[in-house]
């Protein structure tokens, strides 16, 4: 069990060493930094002496193997951008970020399901057959246009809800949170929604179709046998038996309902990290970049090896065929 | 409904909203496309950013509703000599934090406005000496006389000397900076507004400045600014009342904010030139398909690249009228003589014979640089020309890319790497001979390295650099405009640049503010009144 943890755990380091190179690579491409610096008719002169202080002017190499080091110690300096060191930034924008990713997967996740059910038992009514076409818009739509049409519906047309920002925030040291304020809760409405549309379609076909298959397996057929309320066929055994795969599906899916905020929170200006990362790519502030990518990977990866963990525990099937590899 | 029942709907619909909002009277909400990122106020030369350090910093001069310098700090001077100036400060005036403002904090601001790491360098000539004659008298001495000294000090702001050496925020934080930086995330400034939070990139909340020195000619209690970098949620932002002014409309949505009955938009020529340049330096282009030579070298392509392209159609296809076409490279507020010159008007015909004579009678290849995200409508506006240039024979590879891409590639550092391209100018210190000196000027001059920096297609004429360094030392007005004309004229007969037009500024405002708008594009608060709710 150790050995399969450890050998888990180095998986895990590769890939973010992966990930390390290849986001090194691509900030070469995103354009000169000190362009985003600067004014426009700042002089050559003091251009090559900010390139230089950057250490944007070292060969390569040099430049990776310093921007490894700051990152194996998590140490990712400054913003160019704010002059303020960016874990400080990341750690500000962080709760408005899991906030909503938390929000969205139990959305997705109590609302799927619940549709899920709903359409596997009664599949020929005209409400199951409604969830079936919304489920396809939710998979079909990009994530900016549903955001758009929310803020167009419910903010400017019947302004119920707020079109942008985290509304009033309470502070509780480093952590803040929009759940205890009356504007915080509706600011969080649009973007949970827009943010957990997909998952949550995504959630109703799987629970649909499991239910569908559970129902047909032979221990349901007896537990008819044998005489149960169908209330307890469907919920006590069924629905059950469903949730396991579900369960992991919507775990591992957090890690890209982290990654995939960037949208939601930029078409509703959610002070994220999602948010600051699009703005550090648009003005090729590095630090910032490199940060958030070692960090997302960082969140999937554990999110993996804790599922992978977590199989083996849960399986004593796979549990023996980890310590006595064939 | 009956009328009784209606009319009782509606003073209950609007009793709920006036006891909704009784608070936010003179509380202006304002949402920009850009972000507040560094409160200090030498870190970087951007209007937005300026714009709001001006509601919290003043300088020893300002610029009045019509970019006129005015005193701010100071509250007189006058100059002895053609090379020293003499300054009197105003008395009485205190930082937000109770200190009082003397000749130390100029002086100090002198020397941390010219440090490392400070955006602002060439705002203060770097040959000018600050002396303190007394507490509220200073003296600058120059190598050379300068007409136009105090043209780049209304955003240079004066900082509290003892507040600065006691936060440890002696210098600016360069880009490189290891710690964080004191001055980025407070201020203490003398003017009109003081920041209560400022949590960066996200919102700030500007309080009024109940000792500010001069009467306030706003209402309000309290800015509160949020980016919102979405421009359809920040036209949403406004259309459903939660802000009150936003900065900017894009052209698609103009229409829209005016038929909505709450907002109007504000609209008038901005300072900014948008223009096109050529690649004239090099012996063979860079992106095209005539190897060998450079067709930019003969002055009959450039006139009849010029003659092909038709501003108006422009104006009123791509920018739906909300641009003034321009002859000139510099806007015409910012030079009087502006008048004098007309665009002449675009010949297809023309343009084709000179293509023709010049040996290229079915045109050539050029790839064209243009970016997508800096000016109004940039990448429409480059669209066009391709298409234009399509009906001289010219065909024209188009590639738009985002600034970041864009100013990497074609500036300085990049190499210039551009045949043909777009940019948009704004002289820092609203006067011609920026333009002369940064666009116009020759390149390879090696007494002024900085000459021609902004050249990016590399134009270069002997006679106007001549009258260039002129135009810098001329004291008499009338003189000095006659000189910029000459300069402008040779540029016009060398069709160094083909200019197009000075883009519109458009700023969306609820009915209940009103707003001066200044032709920098600054959004300034401190002539803004909010109709009492």
């Amino acid at each position: 069990m150790l050995a399969f943890t450890l050998r888990r755990a180095i998986q895990a380091i590769g890939v973010m060493i992966a990930v390390g190179i290849i986001s090194f690579s691509m900030f070469r491409f995103a354009g000169d930094p000190v362009n985003q610096i600067v004014s426009i008719d700042t002089s050559a002169a003091e251009r090559a002496a900010i390139r230089k202080s950057l250490g944007l002017d070292d060969p390569v190499p040099v430049q990776f193997a310093r921007y490894f080091a700051n990152a194996a110690q998590f140490k990712f300096g400054v913003s160019y951008q704010f002059r303020l060191p960016v874990a400080d930034l990341l750690k500000e924008r962080m709760p408005a970020t899991l906030e909503l990713a938390t929000c969205a997967t139990i959305l997705a996740m109590v609302v799927g399901i619940l549709m899920g059910v709903y359409s596997a038992l009664k599949r020929d009514t005209l409400l199951a057959k409604i969830f079936q076409a919304v489920s396809l818009i939710g998979i079909s739509l990009p994530t900016f246009l549903i955001g758009i049409l929310l803020i167009y519906l419910f903010a400017v047309v019947l302004g119920w809800l707020p079109s942008f920002g985290r509304g009033d925030v309470v502070r509780f040291g480093w952590w803040t949170t929009g759940l205890l304020t009356v504007s915080g809760l509706k600011a969080l409405i649009m973007p949970s929604i827009t943010l957990g549309l997909f998952q949550m379609t995504l959630i109703m076909r799987l629970v649909r179709a499991e239910m569908l298959e559970v129902l047909r397996t032979d221990y349901i057929r007896f537990a008819r046998a044998r005489g149960l309320t169908t209330r307890a066929i469907h919920f006590g055994h069924a629905l059950k038996n469903t949730l396991v795969p579900v369960i992991t599906v919507a775990g591992l899916q957090f890690g890209s309902v982290i990654a995939f905020a960037i949208i939601t929170e930029t078409v509703f200006q959610w002070p994220g990290m999602g948010l600051l990362f699009v703005q550090a790519v648009q003005n090729v502030d590095i630090p910032i970049m490199a940060a958030y990518l070692l960090m997302v990977s960082l969140i999937f990866v554990t999110i993996n090896l804790v599922v992978d963990i977590l199989y083996t525990v849960v399986d004593p099937r796979l549990r023996s065929a980890i310590d006595r590899p064939a | 409904m009956p009328l009784r029942q209606t009319l009782f709907a509606a003073t209950a619909a609007f009793a709920v909203v006036f006891a909704m909002t009784p608070a936010s009277s003179q509380t202006l909400r304002y949402a920009n496309q850009g972000e507040l990122k560094s409160l200090d106020p030498y870190t970087l030369k951007e209007t937005t950013t300026i714009a709001h350090h001006a509601h919290v910093y003043e300088g020893l001069v300002t610029r009045d509703k019509d970019l006129k310098i005015i005193p701010a700090l100071a509250e007189s001077w006058e100059t002895p000599e053609p090379t020293r100036w003499r300054f009197h400060l105003r008395k009485g005036v205190k930082f937000h934090n109770g200190d009082p403002f003397t000749a130390d904090d100029v002086i100090f601001s002198a020397d941390r406005v010219r440090a490392k790491g400070s955006n602002f360098l060439t705002n203060v000539p770097a040959d000018a000496k600050f002396v303190k004659i007394d507490d509220y008298t200073v003296d600058v001495k120059l190598d050379s006389p300068n007409p136009i000294l105090t043209s780049q000090w209304d955003g240079w702001f004066i900082m509290d000397k003892k507040w600065c050496e006691e936060n440890n925020a002696v210098a600016p934080t360069p880009a490189s900076a290891t710690t964080p930086s004191y001055a980025a995330l407070h201020e203490n400034g003398t003017g009109p507004f003081t920041i209560e939070s400022h949590q960066p990139g996200v919102k700030t909340v500007f309080k009024v400045n109940a000792n500010w020195w001069r009467k306030p000619e706003h209402n309000l209690k309290e800015i509160v600014f949020t980016s919102i970098g979405s421009a359809a949620t920040r036209v949403a932002a406004l259309l459903s009342g939660e802000v009150d002014v936003i900065e900017p409309v894009p052209t698609q949505d103009i229409q829209r904010v005016n038929a909505s009955g709450t907002a109007t938009v504000m609209s008038a020529p901005e300072i900014r030139t948008i223009f096109l340049g050529m690649d004239q330096a090099r012996d063979e282009l860079l992106y095209s398909n005539i190897k060998g030579k450079n067709p930019f070298k003969d002055i009959r392509v450039r006139e009849a690249f010029y003659k092909a392209i038709d501003v108006e159609l422009i104006k009123n296809r791509v920018m739906r009228g909300l641009s003034t076409p321009s002859a000139l490279m510099v806007a015409p507020q910012l030079y009087p003589l502006s008048k004098d010159f007309t665009r002449t008007k675009p010949d297809p015909d023309g343009a084709k014979k000179l293509m023709a004579e010049a040996g290229y009678p079915d045109g050539f290849e050029v790839t064209m640089d243009c970016p997508n995200d800096r000016y109004v409508n940039d990448a429409d506006i480059c669209q066009a020309v391709v298409g234009m240039l399509a009906r001289i024979g010219v065909k024209v590879n188009l590639l738009a890319q985002p600034k970041a891409q864009y100013f990497g590639k074609v500036l300085k550092p990049g190499g210039y790497q551009t045949s043909f391209y777009l940019l948009g100018w704004t002289p820092a210190s609203m006067d011609s001979h920026n333009v002369l000196y940064d666009i116009m000027g020759c390149r390879d001059d090696p007494k002024n390295t900085t000459r021609g920096e902004a050249n990016l297609g590399g134009y270069c004429n002997k006679e106007l650099d001549a009258l260039a360094d002129k135009i810098l030392v001329e004291p008499d007005t009338a003189k000095r405009d006659q000189m910029i004309k000459q300069a402008f004229e040779i540029g016009i007969k060398d069709y160094g640049y083909i200019p197009l037009h000075q883009q519109a500024l458009a700023w969306g405002v609820s009915k209940k503010v009103k707003l001066t708008q200044r032709a920098d594009n600054e959004v300034l608060f401190y002539w803004a009144t909010k109709q009492e709710e």
